[in-house]
C-alpha cells in the first residue's frame, strides 16, 4: 500500500450531503477490473458525463482550476450506502488521496485506511470554511499532513484533526494489514482453542454440498 | 448485548483503542470474489473454510428460464464457484435451490445465530442482527482479511438505542417503522454507532419483521443493527439445517438467554418513537431520510430555512420529476419492483400477495423472492397463482432491480414503487426514479398505477 504522510494539492469542494457510493461510481462499473486503464472515469461518472459521453460543466471537477484535485472537500455522510470499496478505487484512481468532511460513511471511512487514502473528520463549520476558500479561489490548494494531524487552509489556518494511532502508523508505513496480523497466529490460535470451548455450538455442522 | 457480543470475540488489544476481532460466520457472493484473487496472488490461503458460506445473487438474472448472454456478468458468478471449490467453501450455485440473497439464506439456513460475530462484503449484513448476532458489512480488502486471518481490526463503535412501543396501525408493517426511524435521525443519524432497537414494538415482530428493520440500518448510517434474541428468534432458528442441533442447541440456548442487554445497561445515545405516530410510508426524494406518511404532499424547499438542506431537496425534486405541493397520493409509477434483502421474504410475499388478489397491475411488476426455499414455499401457498392471476411476474431469486448489477434496471426517468432500500440516484438504473414502501404498498401501486395508500384498499 502507498504510503500516506504528507500532501499538499489542489483540493474540490463537493458541497452536497450525503453523497453515497452509489454516485462516486454506479453499480453497472463493479464488475470492471480496476487496473483498467478508463477506471478513473468511472468516478462520479453519471454526475460527470452527459448521455451522449459529454463532460456536464456544471459539474465541479469538470471546471478547470479543480481538474487534477488530489483532496475532496465534502459535506455530512459522505460515501454513504453501499460498502463498494470501488468508491475508494476510483477516487484513488483519479488521483485523490484524501476526503475531508465532517462525517464520513462508517464503511467508506474503513476501506480509505486500506487504500493508502486518509479521511479526514473536521468539525462542519470547518469544513464549511475550506468549502467556502475553495469556492471563493477555485484551485487553492490545501495541506493535508498525518505525522502532525493537521490540514493546512487556503488562508494558512491550521486545523488539527484526530486519527486513531492504530491507523495513523499503518498509513505512514503503508504496511500490509494481513502481513501485521499474521503476525498475531499464535492469539488467534489460541482464541479459536478456548471459543470452540465456550461456544462449541458457534461451528456449524459440515453441510451437503 | 453488543459489549457481551464484543467482549466474546477480542482476540488481542492493538493500539489506539482498535481490537483484533475474531469472526464467527463469514458470507460471500459474487461481488466479493477480487478479495479471492488478491488472496491467491500473494499466495495465502483461506483460514477457515468451515466459517465461510458462499452464494450468487448479485450477478444472477432473474428471468425465469434465460440463460445470461452477459459474459461478464457470467464471469463474475463462474469465478465465484471456482474460488469455492479451490477453498472448499460451503457454496450455494446457480440450480441449487438453497441459492438466493446472502442476508436471505445466511437465517434461512441456520446459519445466523444470536451471540456470533458475522461479516459479509455487503452493507446490508446488518440483516443478520435481527437474531441477536453482531453483524456488519465490510469492503473489498477487508473480506481479504477476513479469509486470510479470520479477523478484523476494528475499533468499537459508540451505540444507540432505538425504543419503538405500542401496535402498529392497520396497514403499517416494517418497512415503515424503519423508514420511520431514518427519517427521524436522519441518513447520517447511525454513523459510527450499533443501533439496538428495542421496545414492543419490535418484541411483537415476526422474525421476518425484524430483519426487514435491522436491513436497514446502514441507511440510518449504521454498520451495525441488532435485535434481543427470544422465544421468537429461538423458534425460527429451530431445526434450521446448519444450526445447532441436539446437545450442542441447548447450550447455545442457554448461553443466548443471557445475551439480552441488562436493565440498566447505559447507550451512548437513545432514541424513542410511538408506533401510533407511524402511517404508511414513502419517499420522495434521493436519500432514504427522505420518507412522508402516504397521505403528505411533496415538500416544498422553500420553507426550508437551511441552505445546504434547500439546495440538495431541490436537487432530489428535480432529479425525481416531482413539484412541491403534490399529493404523493397523485404520483404515477411506470414499475413495480418487489424483492430485495429488505423485503422479499415469505411474509412480504404474502402481504403484497393480499393486496394483489383479485385485482389486476396496470404496469409491469415483478416479484423476486429472496432465495428458491422462499420461491418454493410461496408456490406451495399458491402465492405465485395469485400473482400471476393479477398480471405480475414471477421471478427467479436474486437481488435484481435493487441494485442492477446483473443488467435488470429500470430505464431512464422511469419511475418505480419499490421495495427495496436504496432511493439513490441512479440506484435502480442510469436516471430511473425510485420510491421505498413496504410489500403491500408497492402491490397497491401496482393496481392503480400510482402511489397509493394501502389502507384505501382495505388493507
Amino acid at each position: 500500500m502507498e504510503p500516506f504522510t504528507r500532501v499538499t494539492a489542489v483540493a474540490v469542494p463537493i458541497d452536497l450531503p450525503n453523497v453515497d457510493t452509489d454516485r462516486v461510481i454506479p453499480a453497472r462499473f463493479l464488475r470492471k477490473d480496476r487496473s483498467v486503464p478508463e477506471y478513473s472515469s468511472f468516478l462520479f461518472h453519471d454526475v460527470r458525463f452527459g448521455a451522449d459521453g459529454a463532460e456536464r460543466p456544471e459539474f465541479v471537477l469538470n471546471q478547470a482550476p479543480y481538474r487534477g484535485a488530489r483532496i475532496v472537500v465534502a459535506a455530512e455522510n459522505f460515501g454513504c450506502g453501499s460498502s463498494r470499496e470501488a468508491a475508494v478505487w476510483a477516487l484513488a484512481a483519479y488521483g485523490i488521496r484524501s476526503v475531508i468532511a465532517p462525517s464520513l460513511g462508517d464503511i467508506f471511512h474503513q476501506n480509505c485506511f486500506k487504500n493508502g487514502s486518509l479521511p479526514v473528520i473536521l468539525p462542519a463549520d470547518v469544513v464549511a470554511g475550506l468549502r467556502r476558500q475553495l469556492h471563493d479561489r477555485p484551485g487553492a490548494t490545501l495541506t493535508v499532513d498525518l505525522e502532525t494531524q493537521t490540514v493546512t487552509a487556503p488562508d494558512g489556518a491550521r486545523h488539527r484533526f484526530e486519527v486513531d494511532a492504530f491507523r495513523k502508523e499503518m498509513l505512514l508505513t503503508g504496511r500490509d494489514e494481513i502481513e501485521l496480523t499474521l503476525g498475531f497466529e499464535a492469539q488467534i490460535r489460541e482464541f479459536e482453542a478456548r471459543h470452540a470451548k465456550e461456544m462449541a455450538w458457534a461451528v456449524p455442522p459440515r453441510a451437503s454440498t | 448485548m453488543f459489549e457481551k457480543i464484543w467482549a466474546r470475540h477480542v482476540v488481542a488489544e492493538g493500539p489506539g483503542g482498535h481490537v483484533l476481532l475474531y469472526v464467527d460466520r463469514h458470507l460471500l457472493h459474487e461481488g466479493t470474489t477480487a478479495a479471492f484473487g488478491r488472496l491467491t496472488r500473494s499466495g495465502r490461503s483461506v483460514r477457515r473454510a468451515d466459517l465461510s458460506f458462499a452464494t450468487a445473487d448479485h450477478y444472477v438474472l432473474t428471468s425465469p428460464g434465460l440463460p445470461t448472454t452477459d459474459a461478464e456478468a457470467r464471469g463474475m458468478v463462474e469465478s465465484l464457484g471456482r474460488h469455492t471449490a479451490e477453498h472448499r467453501i460451503l457454496y450455494f450455485g446457480v440450480g441449487d435451490p438453497r441459492r438466493g440473497i446472502v442476508h436471505i439464506i445466511g437465517p434461512e439456513q441456520g446459519l445466523t445465530l444470536p451471540g456470533i460475530t458475522l461479516v459479509c462484503g455487503d452493507s446490508h449484513t446488518a440483516t443478520h442482527g435481527a437474531f441477536g448476532a453482531l453483524a456488519f458489512g465490510i469492503g473489498s480488502s477487508e473480506v481479504e482479511h477476513v479469509l486470510a486471518t479470520q479477523t478484523l481490526w476494528q475499533k468499537k463503535p459508540l451505540t444507540m438505542r432505538i425504543t419503538v412501543d405500542g401496535p402498529l396501525a392497520p396497514g403499517v408493517t416494517a418497512k415503515d417503522v424503519i423508514l420511520a426511524i431514518i427519517a427521524k435521525i436522519g441518513a447520517g443519524g447511525g454513523v459510527r454507532h450499533a443501533i439496538e432497537y428495542a421496545g414492543s414494538t419490535i418484541r411483537a415482530m415476526s422474525m421476518d419483521e425484524r430483519m426487514t428493520v435491522c436491513n436497514m440500518s446502514i441507511e440510518a448510517g449504521a454498520r451495525a443493527g441488532m435485535i434481543a434474541p427470544d422465544e421468537t428468534t429461538f423458534a425460527y432458528l429451530e431445526g434450521r439445517p446448519l444450526a445447532p442441533s441436539g446437545e450442542a442447541w441447548r447450550q447455545a440456548l442457554a448461553g443466548w438467554k443471557a445475551l439480552p442487554s441488562d436493565a440498566g445497561a447505559a447507550f451512548d445515545r437513545e432514541v424513542h418513537l410511538a408506533a401510533s405516530e407511524i402511517a404508511p410510508t414513502v419517499t420522495w426524494g434521493t436519500s432514504p431520510q427522505d420518507a412522508l406518511p402516504i397521505t403528505a404532499r411533496v415538500p416544498d424547499p422553500a420553507a426550508v430555512a437551511d441552505p445546504g438542506r434547500r439546495e440538495s431537496m431541490a436537487r432530489a425534486l428535480a432529479y425525481m420529476g416531482l413539484s412541491p405541493g403534490t399529493p404523493l397520493s397523485d404520483i404515477p409509477v411506470n414499475r413495480v419492483f418487489i424483492g430485495s434483502c429488505t423485503n422479499s421474504r415469505l411474509d412480504d410475499l404474502r402481504a403484497a400477495a393480499r393486496i394483489a388478489k383479485g385485482r389486476r397491475a396496470v404496469v409491469p411488476a415483478w416479484i423476486v423472492p429472496g432465495s428458491g426455499l422462499i420461491k418454493r414455499a410461496a408456490e406451495a401457498e399458491g402465492l405465485d397463482r395469485v400473482f400471476v392471476d393479477a398480471g405480475f411476474e414471477w421471478r427467479e431469486a436474486g437481488c435484481s432491480m435493487c441494485v442492477g448489477m446483473n443488467g435488470e434496471t429500470a430505464g431512464p426517468g422511469e419511475r418505480v414503487a419499490s421495495t427495496s432500500n436504496r432511493n439513490f440516484e441512479g440506484r435502480q438504473g442510469k436516471g430511473a426514479r425510485t420510491h421505498l414502501m413496504s410489500p403491500a404498498m408497492a402491490a397497491a401501486a401496482a393496481v392503480t398505477g400510482r402511489l397509493t395508500d394501502v389502507r384505501t384498499l382495505g388493507a
